[in-house]
């Protein structure tokens, strides 16, 4: 219990000060930001219930008006915005990240950390996101795709990182890696 | 670590945040139901009345808050004038800046500590399902000491990188500060549980 407690929470704060490595800003003002990466992590790692509670958890501070996301920002206001859609994307994203990690059996821990971080961080939180662009900005279906595919290089990137340091810590911290244990 | 509750003590920091949220609830379903381009201009001119109310600073901190939707605004306006539709276009952005603008007075006008409150409120039927309230808590605690904590021990990873190599700090220093932040959450968990656990 204190075990999970504190990982939750560290991951929590993994996510937050990735949000504090430099970005890059795209020309439309939204930064790409190391965060979704720490979502990815989350599952990677932590497995699914407890990766989706330290994506939740992160959400639910920034609601609460601490300055988590990327740039400082936060509060409640962020979830009228277009980022609404993916922030419960990071939930969900985190949740089905975990589930794929612990589900797949037979590839190697770096391979399975890939798979699961493309289809929870990548294709759940795109999906969310897209959905929250349409009815948060009132956009076609066509045009929050446009929108949204300006992050997904990016986060395939972020994927391959996610693989990296999966891997790397099944090597250095193996009674760590919950979503394996 | 600062929180986004403003400094500058307004009346609405003492009203309870439970009553705050309601109201903010009630208020963005009512934007969301309403149509009309003149009741969204009369919208936004109440909430921007309400960040003047407590004075100049109080306003000027808010607008720059509220800045940070020109992306959002640009695309809206645009894809709607473009679709023939501008009117629409204008009433739903002024409709998102109207709904962003209320929900930042709630988040300026209360602390963080009245938040964890009605946090616990909402969560107390979970406990029904086993959820232990003190858990949550001391996890939000965690979050908000260890998040300066972990950025710190990021910055002593790039310097000492910087210290060794010729290349650019890359994303190889992730892996050593993941490492660290499981190493911290071990430790945390260990002294917990040696101090009685929860």
């Amino acid at each position: 219990m204190e075990r999970s407690v504190t990982l939750i929470a560290l991951f929590t704060a993994l996510i937050a000060a990735l949000g504090l490595i430099p970005q890059l800003t795209l020309a439309y003002g939204v930064p790409i930001t190391a965060q979704s990466l720490g979502i990815m992590l989350c599952g990677t790692v932590l497995g699914s219930k407890r990766g989706g509670l330290a994506a939740l958890l992160f959400v639910g501070l920034v609601a609460m008006g601490l300055p988590l996301l990327a740039g400082g920002r936060g509060g409640l206001g962020i979830f009228a915005t277009g980022s609404a859609g993916y922030l419960v994307g990071y939930v969900l994203g985190a949740f089905v990240t975990g589930l794929v990690m612990e589900r797949m059996q037979g590839l190697s821990i770096g391979l399975t950390a890939g798979v699961a971080a493309t289809l929870g961080g990548i294709v759940v939180v795109h999906l969310c996101g897209i959905v929250g662009l349409m009815v948060v900005l009132n956009l076609g279906l066509i045009e929050a795709i446009v929108v949204d595919s300006v992050f997904v290089p990016g986060d395939f990137i972020k994927m391959v990182f996610a693989a990296f340091v999966t891997a790397g810590i099944a090597r250095a911290r193996p009674a760590s890696l919950l979503s394996r244990a | 670590m600062i929180s986004l509750t403003s400094p500058v003590e307004t009346r609405a920091h003492g009203w309870p945040a439970g009553a705050k949220l309601a109201v903010l609830c009630a208020a963005t379903i009512v934007l969301f139901a309403v149509d009309g381009l003149i009741w969204h201009m009369g919208f936004c001119a109440g909430m921007l009345a309400l960040y003047a109310a407590p004075g100049r600073q109080f306003l000027r901190t808010g607008l720059r808050r509220l800045s940070m939707l020109w992306p959002f605004v640009v695309l809206v306006v645009a894809w709607h004038v473009l679709t023939g539709a501008a009117v629409e276009g204008v009433q739903i952005a002024l409709r998102m800046i109207t709904a962003v603008g209320l929900a930042n007075l709630v988040t300026m006008t209360t602390r963080l500590s009245d938040m964890v409150d009605v946090m616990r409120w909402l969560l107390t039927p979970l406990t029904v399902f086993g959820l232990q309230t003190k858990g949550v808590e001391l996890a939000v605690a965690l979050v908000i000491r260890f998040t300066p904590v972990l950025a710190d021990k990021g910055r002593l990873l790039r310097q000492s990188w910087r210290a060794r190599a010729t290349q650019r700090v890359g994303w190889r220093i992730i892996l050593p500060f993941a490492v660290l932040a499981i190493d911290d959450a071990e430790h945390v968990a260990e002294a917990l549980r040696a101090r009685g656990g929860l």
